[in-house]
């Protein structure tokens, strides 16, 4: 299709073309039937496919994220709904310790073919138990995937990539991006690849490299560093777990610094296992130390203006961009 | 004698009434005994007093409104109390301690003076959060700010107290010193390796004034930044001809010591090749003519993108191929001196292109105007002695490459065609190549290409869209 759709229609899209697909997938979490999803995404979808695909779920992350375990187990692709990531913090026992390891601890016999979505992401005033960025918990445990689409494309393609997975694939949706529009190619000229990076931006001064909600940003960073003269390259990862260091290296080697923006905060995040990934690979090709955009170590405010100034926005990534260089730019 | 002084009970409370007293003077009050009960607009609150001792004197009248700070009343210490004049932090008062300097906005309730605790200079002590954090990273004493009677201290002061105790400044403005040494960042200090040059001795353009690989490559002599915009650096010759020869031994000593070269060579006739350039050139103004040289480069370029093993660069990782193939072409200096810079997309362009873009190269090359992309790029040199050379070239490879393939004169041999005996031009092509990537079955095929491309110079000056349709079969040579 040529029209230009919203991240949030591809996703409605991938769930339409895998529940009409498969008769095994269904979708289930809260507020994903009759309401629509608190995002919209699974909106006429309960009408389409009925209440036994779509289902709404008591307020229970524990008990429906394990139940969703469960029906993978019995054979079921369910797709979970966790709101958002805030609330997963809740379902984190039976995601670590029954989806990521059951495969390892019935030695190979049978695994958990679950996928699991989230909102993420701040930006939007709902304060300090509402706006967490803890993408890099879920990629820290083996036995689990994550993807973080950050493109139209990504949120209309990553799903199936996602459900054709025997293990259990966490995917992570940015509130940021739900309304962000474009034309998805009817016809891609490579085959889709969901647990690869991708070079977003070609550049030969320094590398970007970030993922879902602060790819716009980067992108923004990046206009505004070309206007200077500074060419930034935009490395996405889309895959957080497993990382696709090599894209990543590549693009380093061939610039020489790097740049790593990730909205959680810096201590433990995945800017950190970056920069130590690119210290071990590219060493010898950095002119500088690897820089970190994260979010302000403090838990997120609530007031607009101390948010923003929380958050790992264009202006503070352009000026991390600028501290690689000596007083004159390239 | 303690001043009590009307307290700010709200962050934005500016005045109050003074509603009722509730001691007396003589009275005997401890600490958080309540003093009076004033009334804001919001409600009628009571003021507790932060020291013990006897009230002295009531300063105010019930129904009197006040500002915040007004004073209220009198009190003189009791015996043991380590205020004076100017009240030092009680030893165990909980918000009464520093009260200037912690709460920008707000004196404790029980009336802290406003003066910093140390008693110098008028005003409260404000002291902003990031110039606290920046004090604490400088080594900068607040209090001393705040004797000299600074009363808002911002990160400019801090600095600037910084600079006058002479603490030093690097650490603030990030100078990157590691250790003692200059900063070189790693990509440098390998480059300088590779072109001996010591990094430790440059002034660094990088951050921190660190040496980045630029600098390295702009002291090597041969070229600025890779900008348009950038004058070169005027250098004298005699200087750039001494580092350039510093540079050129220890790439040939490398190369002696490291590379494990072979020698092939091959004999290539070139009279179709001829036959091609001089109808081409035939009414052609000089500037416009191509020569030999650029069918060889072309040539070349389209047989490496075959034979990936003789296009790349050698680390310590091992080989790895170059998806493109960026010639060096050797390019002697006046005065002597050799540089091997590269000429970009010689598999793309036709020859005519091909030819006007090596002039340019060689003018830049001996003028010393040569970027760095151009001195860091080349996968594979090729070097022709051209006519005043000798029949062969047997080379050096240039690290990191992995590859040399040379030309020698063109000239009239003795040369069997079909069973008979003439005269054709013929030049003796040559490959020396790292044996640790590369064998010498490969390295016949390589050469064999480049013959064959050069038996049919109709297609190889053509664009060419795929690298299949290059390879055509060798035609006879008549």
């Amino acid at each position: 299709m040529s029209a230009a759709i919203s991240y949030r229609q591809a996703l409605r899209e991938a769930h339409r073309e895998a529940l009409a697909g498969d008769p095994r997938v269904l979708l289930m979490g809260e507020d994903v039937g009759c309401y629509g999803g608190s995002y919209a995404v699974s909106k006429g979808l309960l009408e389409q496919f009925g209440p036994e695909r779509v289902r709404d779920t008591p307020l229970s992350e524990l008990g429906f994220v394990g139940a969703g375990i469960g029906a993978a187990l019995g054979g079921l692709r369910p797709i979970v709904e966790i709101m958002t990531v805030n609330f997963s913090l809740l379902a984190l026992d039976p995601l670590v310790n029954t989806a990521a390891a059951f495969r390892h601890m019935s030695g190979g016999q049978f695994s958990v073919p679950l996928v699991v979505r989230m909102a993420t992401g701040a930006g939007l005033q709902l304060g300090a138990q509402h706006s967490h960025s803890l993408e890099n918990w879920f990629a820290h445990v083996p036995g689990l995937k994550v993807l973080a689409p950050a493109t139209v494309e990504d949120a209309r393609f990553m799903l199936a990539a996602a459900l054709a997975d025997p293990d259990p694939v966490v995917m992570f949706e940015h509130t940021g991006l739900y309304n962000l529009e474009a034309e998805l190619n009817a016809a891609a000229s490579e085959p889709f690849e969901a647990f690869q990076a991708r070079v977003r931006r070609p550049g030969r001064h320094l590398s970007l490299v970030t993922y879902g909600g602060s790819l716009p940003r980067c992108l923004a960073a990046a206009d505004t560093l070309a206007a200077e003269g500074l060419e930034a390259e935009v490395v996405d990862l889309r895959a957080l777990r497993p990382l696709d260091a090599q894209c990543v290296l590549a693009s380093v080697r061939r610039t020489g610094r790097a740049v790593m923006v990730d909205e959680g905060w810096r201590s433990g995040s995945l800017a950190a296992e970056l920069s130590a990934r690119i210290m071990e690979g590219a060493f010898y090709e950095l002119d500088a130390p690897v820089q970190r955009v994260c979010s302000e170590e403090v838990p997120m405010p609530y007031a607009r203006q101390l948010e923003q100034a929380a958050l790992p926005l264009a202006p503070r990534i352009v000026a991390a961009a600028k501290s690689l260089f000596g007083a004159d730019l390239p | 004698m303690i001043d009590i002084r009307l307290p700010a009970l709200g962050a934005d409370m500016e005045q109050a009434t003074l509603l009722e007293w509730r001691v007396q003077p003589g009275d005997r009050v401890e600490k958080g005994d309540i003093l009076a009960v004033v009334d804001t607009t919001k409600a009628a609150i009571d003021v507790e007093t932060w020291h013990a001792g006897t009230v002295s004197a009531l300063l105010a009248e019930p129904g009197q409104r006040l500002p915040v700070g007004a004073p209220l009343a009198t009190l003189s210490p009791v015996d043991g109390d380590t205020a004076g004049a100017a009240p030092a932090a009680p030893a165990s008062a909980g918000a009464g301690q520093a009260p200037a300097v912690d709460s920008p906005a707000r004196p404790a309730a029980g009336a802290e003076p406003e003066p910093a605790p140390r008693g110098a200079g008028k005003g409260r002590r404000r002291v902003s959060p990031s110039a606290r954090k920046l004090a604490a990273e400088m080594g900068v004493d607040l209090d001393a700010l705040g004797r000299e009677g600074r009363t808002n201290i911002g990160p400019a002061a801090v600095r600037a107290a910084a600079a006058r105790q002479g603490t030093p400044v690097a650490a603030a403005a990030g100078k990157a010193v590691t250790a003692g040494r200059p900063a070189v960042s790693p990509a440098a200090r390998r480059r300088a390796a590779q072109l001996g040059v010591d990094p430790e001795r440059l002034s660094g353009s990088g951050p921190g004034a660190s040496v980045v690989r630029a600098d390295v490559e702009q002291a090597a002599g041969a070229a600025p930044p890779d900008t348009p915009a950038d004058a070169p650096a005027a250098r004298a010759p005699a200087q750039r001809t001494a580092a350039m020869r510093r540079t050129i031994a220890a790439a040939m000593t490398r190369s002696w010591r490291e590379i494990p070269h072979y020698h092939l060579s091959e004999d290539v006739p070139l009279e179709r090749a001829t036959r091609w350039l001089e109808a081409f050139n035939a009414g052609r103004p000089v500037a416009q003519r191509v020569l030999m040289v650029a069918l060889y480069l072309k040539a070349v370029a389209l047989a490496a993108r075959h034979f990936p093993e003789f296009n790349g660069h050698y680390s310590e990782r091992g080989f790895e191929a170059s998806s493109v193939v960026h010639l060096g072409v050797a390019i002697a200096l006046r005065g002597g001196g050799l540089a091997a810079p590269a000429l970009h997309g010689c598999a793309d362009q036709p020859v005519p292109a091909l030819m006007t873009a090596l002039n340019d190269l060689v003018r830049r090359t001996r003028a010393g105007r040569l970027r760095g992309s151009e001195l860091r790029d080349p996968t594979l040199t090729v070097s022709n002695l051209g006519e005043r050379g000798v029949r062969a070239l047997h080379g050096l490879v240039h690290p990191p490459q992995v590859a040399l393939v040379g030309f020698g004169r063109v000239s009239q041999r003795a040369w069997v065609r079909d069973g008979w005996l003439g005269a054709a031009p013929v030049v003796t092509l040559t490959l020396a190549a790292d044996h640790r990537v590369s064998d010498g079955h490969r390295g016949g095929l390589f050469l064999a290409d480049i013959h064959d491309r050069l038996q049919a110079p109709e297609s190889l000056a053509q664009l060419p869209l795929q690298a299949d349709r290059d390879l055509q079969a060798p035609e006879q040579t008549p």
